[in-house]
């Protein structure tokens, strides 16, 4: 548990140490924090590094709350050194000797109560029950979180829907209804805009963070209200590669509920589906004292990420006037993610170095303005406003960077 | 630090763009939607027009325009001029009158409204006891009399609205002068006409619509004759002379009665049925008129026989041996006729007819009663509108060609000038010489004179001659069989019927240096034009072009290509074809642009584009963007496109069709507002039933039309390397990618011979999908491209080829900066996201400094789904301004925006009306008249406060919010589904800025 009491040095601001345990064996090195470079020239060093070269090794890293997580693609690969404080601890071991149900909470800590994600999560981790199995899929990717539990009331939900790569559809209808508020003259009945259906399958479904009769409140920060539905299922089209939802749950007896000031007994509802239990109603206390305690909604991806342009990444394809490479782009149109069709942003390589820092460097501004603002938990700013700033944020990013 | 130094320049922004934009809706193009009142000020020469969504309308002679918009969202069923005087008096659907006056103001006219008021009967009498029925503005000028409903003539005074009591003229008192045996049998019925004597001003006739006729002396209040006609009353007439009255009746017939010396009852003279033998409708409206020394014109509206002719709507003119029925192809709403000479006097010189969809002139006085051109007024509709274009500052030697082919075009029109002459046309030349062109759906584009305040046609070209078409395109409208009977006469030019929908005109464009044209339509033909002033017999060649390129599995389920004529065909001097591109599959063009310089036109579909060539007539370029598993766009005209346009028309007609045709009084008006409103309930109630749901999901690749063509754009620019330009070719779809071509021109000597080549350069798909709407080029110092041979002719700067050029790519969601040849973002501006509205229209505008003098920004106009207008910097792509424009749920309106180079917009308010605004400061135009009294009338007391004028420097915006904001007051009593609101709105936005017109005119000369 050396996370608590190691200071980070200078060093790690720029470097990240590595500490690779295969078999009884360590290595350390250490890696640039900004350019990680990819997770094959990465695998590729382990096993020079560690010299084993023409082993199958299966890679895992503990993470911050000490579980024990599997690095198989440039996603998590990035997280973990994004997320190694300053020590990037990995455990190898052969692929054919691999133990998978290593994977997972209490895998590496004992007496741990947090949770690692939204999605992959089982309520409850206090109970002496079997360690939770978590498998190692393919592509191992966050799809969908509640976030900025810390900041918004408890009645309201912020949920992120990622769309990334999937081939799943959003899944959701909205339709408008009404809402009734309480004003100090009485009830007021206003218009507002509500979940109406939810596509089987759909990612909007299969997260379970949504649900039929959930009011919409915001989408992507803007508030929705007095907008037309089409304004709002145009903005939520828009944004539809990283949509961020905030609803008034019609369920509101499974809010997300954070533990008192004292700590200990604080069973963390965690996602949408936290016991009926009642659970909410001990342990409530206004968000200001909620502060102190950790946050036990974390996020499993980077933050710089959540406002990331998904949308800035055009393909464009240089014809040069060969006909068949022209033909080939036309073919694979939807697939954007094709390793041969580089993001024109968010250039790794070294010939691009020069375009791809400025991106970096934008990228970190925004990543330390936002999480700034998640991990000071003492943040209790409204959240329009904060939205709003990191809008601004955002914008002022591209204009300092160009 | 940043942001402080930032917000110092904001501020100095701030000031410079209050310089640079102002929005103002300036005029109204066109013809009034669904007129139902009209009015003429003899002594004036001045022509009201008043329409059902409560608007007034005022006309004089060419630029003399005013308008005004009553509180009340109510029909104007009546307008009265007030004789001799610069006032008006409206009655309305509700009842209510109101007087309007021009007023002087700082050498200006304007139209204000100066009172109101509502008839009160007795205390619980019922409300058809004051329903005002008839109204006669008396000769006197300060006495109102109201026939009404239940059978009373009230009299006010005006102005000011003083009812005299002791003068009404009960139901009682004329019964009582009336033989018993007519007046047992049953009662009166209302009013339906108040006539004064033309000899005697105490004198006024009374028709009951039962068809007993009153003659009333004022001054002795009592009945001195009555006339006891055996039909319903429709309409009568005092002859001049004062000597017999004529009635028209609802069989057919009229009569006329002398007014015997002193008789105590009146022969029934002359009593004919024009169109006899059958049962015939109503005669609504007679008029006769005298000559000097020949015989009277009989002027008369309807009495068609019922079951032969009883749907045609005709006047018929009857003088000497000559019979006349002229026959509309609309409603008519009503008609006068105005005479030679000052103060009613002279000989008939023109009838003029208001029908529904337009305005007819008719010139009594040259023979064979030819139309007089309507310098406004003039229906845009006439076939519905498609599409439109336009051009600003025309050259002056294509100006004059375009007006010499069009008057070759209306010879059958009368060589007399415009009758209508009132006021004075105070508004400056304008500064340039601008073209509307508007595309139609029977295939003809229409050239407008937009300049000025008046919308005058100038040309009108005919696709249809190309084509094999069903019908004969030129068929004659003034034809007739001799010794048909009745004479029918078509006239007016209102004809919402299409022979053939794919003749269609879908785009525009035209180069205003060379004077080519292209015109593209519904089924896949694009038409090459050039300016020829003569006329010319000569076969257009047909190109086909497969969009396809054998890409299979297709089905093409829509129509068939047009059939062009094989053989040489005559065309008129003006734009004559002279090739034809025709698209396979036969999809309507979406897309079109031509480069006269490079002699290329460029079209796109929703299966693909072409660049061709029309020196050699060549095919440069084919490029299919059609996804195989686009079922959709492959079809056919099964698209959503066209189902959603289909049924917006649908709706639309529905509209017109509910609104039965306004009868001159609504007896039954009570029950009709609870009909709607029933209806309301029930609509609704199913609303509920049936809650609107909207699809929450990212775009793909497989959403159909994905590979329909947008936009495209030539330039001239550095696509593959940053040290040599080359032209090139830009074309955005549907699905949002941008298809990047280098075109290869062979040098000029030898242009003709070598073969233009185009090669793929960059492929640009952007993530968010959105269908792209604009692609534009940024030289080196940010500023557009100039267009094709604008530098030829020495109208545009060079653009700066030496700083790096940019590529502005307009999606619906987003607008984007990318840099060239290396296409990565610089700046980019999101609007969907951030508030949920879509990019619709886009144009580049150049903004005058209104201060400084020669200072001035290219700047993008861009208007939303939300109908809102933008203003963008250039090449920033920062949001300089915001206006609301149009209304939102106004999606034809929104459609049909066109922005000019001026910073100026048009947009339809109705099918047949565009409204113009204006974002620029330095340039507006608008009506500017003055209309002075003919006798100097005493100042009445004011009821509507002027807004007052404050000497804060920006006036005409405060006065625009003033507008606004009675707009939105409008907006919250009303019901916003219902289409009179939408018209309400929008007049209310005009209407006001049409009364205080100085303001802006101040503002543009300051």
């Amino acid at each position: 548990m050396n996370k608590n009491h190691r200071v980070p040095s200078s060093r790690s601001l720029s470097a990240v140490e590595v500490k690779s345990k295969f078999g009884a064996e360590f290595r350390r090195f250490s890696l640039d924090r900004s350019k990680p470079g990819r997770f094959d020239e990465f695998y590729g060093l382990l096993q020079h590094v560690h010299r084993i070269p023409n082993v199958e090794l299966l890679v895992a890293y503990a993470d911050v709350h000490g579980d024990l997580l599997p690095i198989n693609n440039d996603d998590n690969y990035l997280k973990a050194v994004k997320s190694a404080n300053p020590l990037l601890r990995l455990f190898l071991q052969r692929k054919e000797e691999a133990d998978y149900s290593a994977f997972g909470t209490d895998s590496l800590t004992r007496k741990k109560n947090t949770v690692l994600s939204a999605v992959l999560l089982r309520p409850d981790p206090n109970k002496k029950k079997p360690p939770v199995i978590i498998s190692l899929p393919k592509d191992f990717r966050p799809v969908s979180s509640i976030i900025d539990v810390d900041i918004l009331p408890e009645t309201h939900r912020r949920v992120r829907l990622y769309k990334h790569g999937q081939e799943k559809p959003l899944g959701f209808y909205i339709r408008d209804g009404s809402s009734v508020r309480v004003t100090p003259q009485g009830l007021e009945k206003v218009p507002g805009i509500f979940i109406s259906r939810l596509v089987p399958g759909g990612l909007a479904e299969s997260t379970g963070l949504l649900a039929v009769n959930d009011e919409v409140l915001e989408v992507n920060g803007i508030e929705v209200a007095a907008k037309s539905l089409d304004q709002v299922t145009d903005m939520m089209i828009a944004n539809s590669h990283n949509l961020i939802i905030t609803v008034k749950p019609a369920n509101q007896r499974n809010n997300v509920v954070r533990p008192g000031g004292g700590g200990g007994g604080g069973a963390s509802g965690s996602s949408g589906r936290s016991s009926d239990s009642g659970t909410s109603h001990h342990g409530y206390s206004p968000y200001g004292a909620a502060a102190a305690g950790p946050t036990h909604i974390i996020q499993n991806f980077p933050v710089g990420e959540l406002e990331s342009d998904e949308d800035d990444e055009d393909l464009v394809i240089e014809v040069g006037g060969e006909a068949e490479s022209m033909r080939h782009a036309a073919s694979n149109y939807s697939m954007p993610s094709l390793p041969r069709y580089e993001p024109h942003l968010n250039l790794r390589t070294a010939a691009n170095s020069g375009s791809a820092f400025s991106i970096n460097a934008n990228g970190a501004l925004r990543g330390s303005g936002s999480s700034g603002s998640l991990n000071n938990t003492s943040c209790t700013t409204p959240s329009p406003d904060r939205a709003k700033e990191r809008r601004s944020l955002e914008e002022e990013g591209t204009v300092i960077t160009l | 630090m940043k942001r402080f130094r930032r917000h110092v320049h904001e501020s100095q922004r701030d000031r410079l763009k209050q310089e640079l934009f102002q929005f103002t809706k300036t005029v109204e193009h066109g013809f009034p939607h669904q007129p139902s009142a009209l009015g003429y000020s003899a002594s004036l020469q001045l022509m009201a027009i008043g329409t059902r969504s409560g608007a007034i309308k005022l006309y004089g002679a060419p630029g003399v325009e005013f308008m005004g918009l009553h509180d009340e969202n109510a029909a104007v069923t009546q307008v009265f001029f007030m004789p001799h005087q610069v006032e008006l008096v409206t009655l309305l659907d509700d009842n209510s009158l109101h007087m309007w006056t021009l007023r002087g103001h700082k050498g200006l006219s304007e139209l204000l409204e100066i009172g109101r008021f509502m008839l009160t009967g007795p205390p619980g009498a019922p409300p058809s006891v004051t329903r005002v029925t008839a109204v006669l503005a008396h000769s006197s000028g300060e006495l109102l009399l109201l026939g009404t409903e239940g059978g009373h003539v009230f009299i006010v005074e005006v102005p000011g609205f003083r009812e005299l009591e002791e003068r009404n003229i009960s139901l009682d008192q004329v019964t009582s002068c009336v033989p018993d045996d007519y007046i047992g049998r049953r009662n009166l019925e209302h009013v339906e006409a108040l006539q004064e004597s033309p000899m005697n001003s105490n004198q006024v006739a009374i028709g009951y619509g039962r068809g007993l006729i009153v003659i009333w002396d004022l001054e002795q209040h009592l009945a001195i004759r009555h006339i006891l006609p055996t039909q319903q009353l429709e309409s009568m007439w005092w002859t001049e002379d004062g000597s017999s009255i004529l009635s028209s009746h609802s069989d057919g017939s009229y009569c006329c009665w002398t007014l015997g010396a002193e008789g105590e009852y009146e022969e029934d003279e002359k009593s004919d049925i024009p169109y006899g033998h059958f049962p015939c409708k109503a005669i609504m409206k007679i008029v006769k008129l005298p000559t000097a020394g020949g015989p009277p014109f009989l002027l008369f509206s309807g009495g068609m026989p019922r079951a032969s002719y009883g749907d045609r709507h005709c006047i018929t003119v009857i003088h000497s041996k000559t019979q006349v029925a002229f026959d509309f192809t609309s409603r008519i709403i009503d008609f006068f006729v105005i005479r030679h000479g000052p103060h009613l006097t002279g000989e008939p010189s023109a009838l003029v007819v208001l029908v529904e969809e337009e305005l007819v002139v008719i010139d009594l006085q040259t023979e064979g009663w030819p139309v007089i051109q309507a310098p406004y007024l003039v229906p845009l509709h006439s076939s519905a509108i498609t599409c439109s274009h336009h051009v600003s500052a025309i050259p002056l030697k294509l100006w004059e060609r375009i007006i010499a082919a069009g008057l070759l075009q209306n010879t059958h029109y009368s060589k007399k000038p415009w009758p209508i002459t009132g006021g004075q046309n105070l508004a400056l030349d304008p500064p340039q010489r601008d073209l509307l062109l508007t595309g139609h759906e029977d295939g003809t584009v229409r050239f407008w004179d937009a300049s000025g305040v008046c919308l005058n046609p100038l040309f009108k070209l005919s696709t249809a001659s190309v084509f094999h078409a069903d019908a004969d395109p030129n068929d004659n409208m003034s034809q007739s069989a001799e010794g048909e009977w009745p004479p029918f006469r078509k006239v007016g030019c209102f004809d919402p019927y299409s022979d053939d929908p794919r003749l269609g005109i879908q785009k525009i464009h035209l180069c205003k240096y060379s004077g080519y044209l292209t015109v593209a339509g519904t089924a896949g033909q694009i038409l090459m034009l050039e300016l020829n002033d003569e006329a010319s017999e000569q076969t257009v060649e047909a190109k086909i072009v497969d969009l396809l390129q054998g890409q299979e599995g297709f089905r093409w389920k829509g129509h068939t290509q047009l059939d062009v004529r094989e053989e040489p065909v005559l065309f008129p001097p003006g734009f004559q074809p002279f090739t034809v591109v025709q698209c396979q599959p036969p999809a309507v063009v979406t897309a079109l642009t031509l480069h006269s310089e490079w002699k290329l036109v460029a079209f796109g579909t929703s299966h693909g584009f072409g660049v061709y060539d029309y020196l050699q007539k060549k095919s440069v370029l084919v490029k299919c963007t059609l996804n195989p598993s686009d079922q959709l766009a492959m079809e056919g005209p099964l698209s959503r496109v066209k189902s959603i346009k289909k049924s917006l028309r649908q709706s639309f007609r529905r509209i017109r069709r509910s609104r039965v045709s306004l009868r001159k009084h609504q007896i039954s008006s009570t029950a009709k507002i609870q009909e709607a409103n029933a209806r309301l309930e029930a609509e609704l109630a199913e609303m509920e039933l049936a809650p609107v749901q909207r699809k929450i999901e990212a775009r793909s690749s497989d959403d159909s039309f994905t590979g329909l063509i947008r936009t495209l754009y030539f330039a001239d620019t550095f696509l593959s390397d940053s040290s040599h330009n080359s032209p090139s070719l830009w074309a955005g779809t549907n699905g949002g990618c941008v298809f990047a071509y280098i075109l290869f021109l062979p040098p000029l000597e030898r242009r003709a011979d070598d073969a233009v080549t185009a090669q793929p350069a960059k492929e640009i798909q952007l993530m968010h999908r959105a269908p792209v709407v604009g692609i534009v080029v940024l030289d080196g110092q940010g500023a557009p491209l100039p267009e094709p041979l604008e530098m030829a002719h020495d109208l545009a700067r060079s653009p700066d080829m030496h700083g790096s050029h940019h590529l502005l790519v307009i999606s619906e969601e987003q607008f984007k900066v990318f840099t060239l040849p290396k296409v990565s973002t610089k700046m980019k501006l999101k609007v969907t996201a951030v508030d949920g509205s879509r990019v619709r229209r886009v144009g580049v505008a150049w903004f005058g400094s209104s201060r400084t003098e020669g200072y001035g920004e290219s700047g993008l106009v861009f208007l939303t789904n939300q109908g809102d207008v933008h203003v963008l910097s250039l090449p920033h792509v920062k949001i300089q301004v915001r206006h609301p424009c149009i209304r939102r749920e106004d999606v034809s309106g929104i459609a049909s925006c066109v922005f000019t180079k001026q910073g100026h917009g048009f947009y339809l308010i109705s099918p047949s009306e565009f409204e113009r605004f204006s974002l620029s400061t330095r340039y507006l135009v608008e009506p500017r008249c003055l209309v002075e009294a003919p006798i100097h009338s005493v100042a009445s007391n004011q009821h509507k406060p002027m807004p007052k004028v404050t000497s804060s420097t920006h006036r005409s915006s405060q006065d625009t919010e003033d507008a606004e904001s009675a707009a939105r007051h409008v907006m919250e009593h009303a019901l916003l589904n219902d289409e009179k609101v939408l018209q309400e709105i929008q007049k209310s936005l005009e209407g006001d800025q049409g009364s205080f017109p100085q303001n802006n005119v101040k503002s543009a000369v300051a």
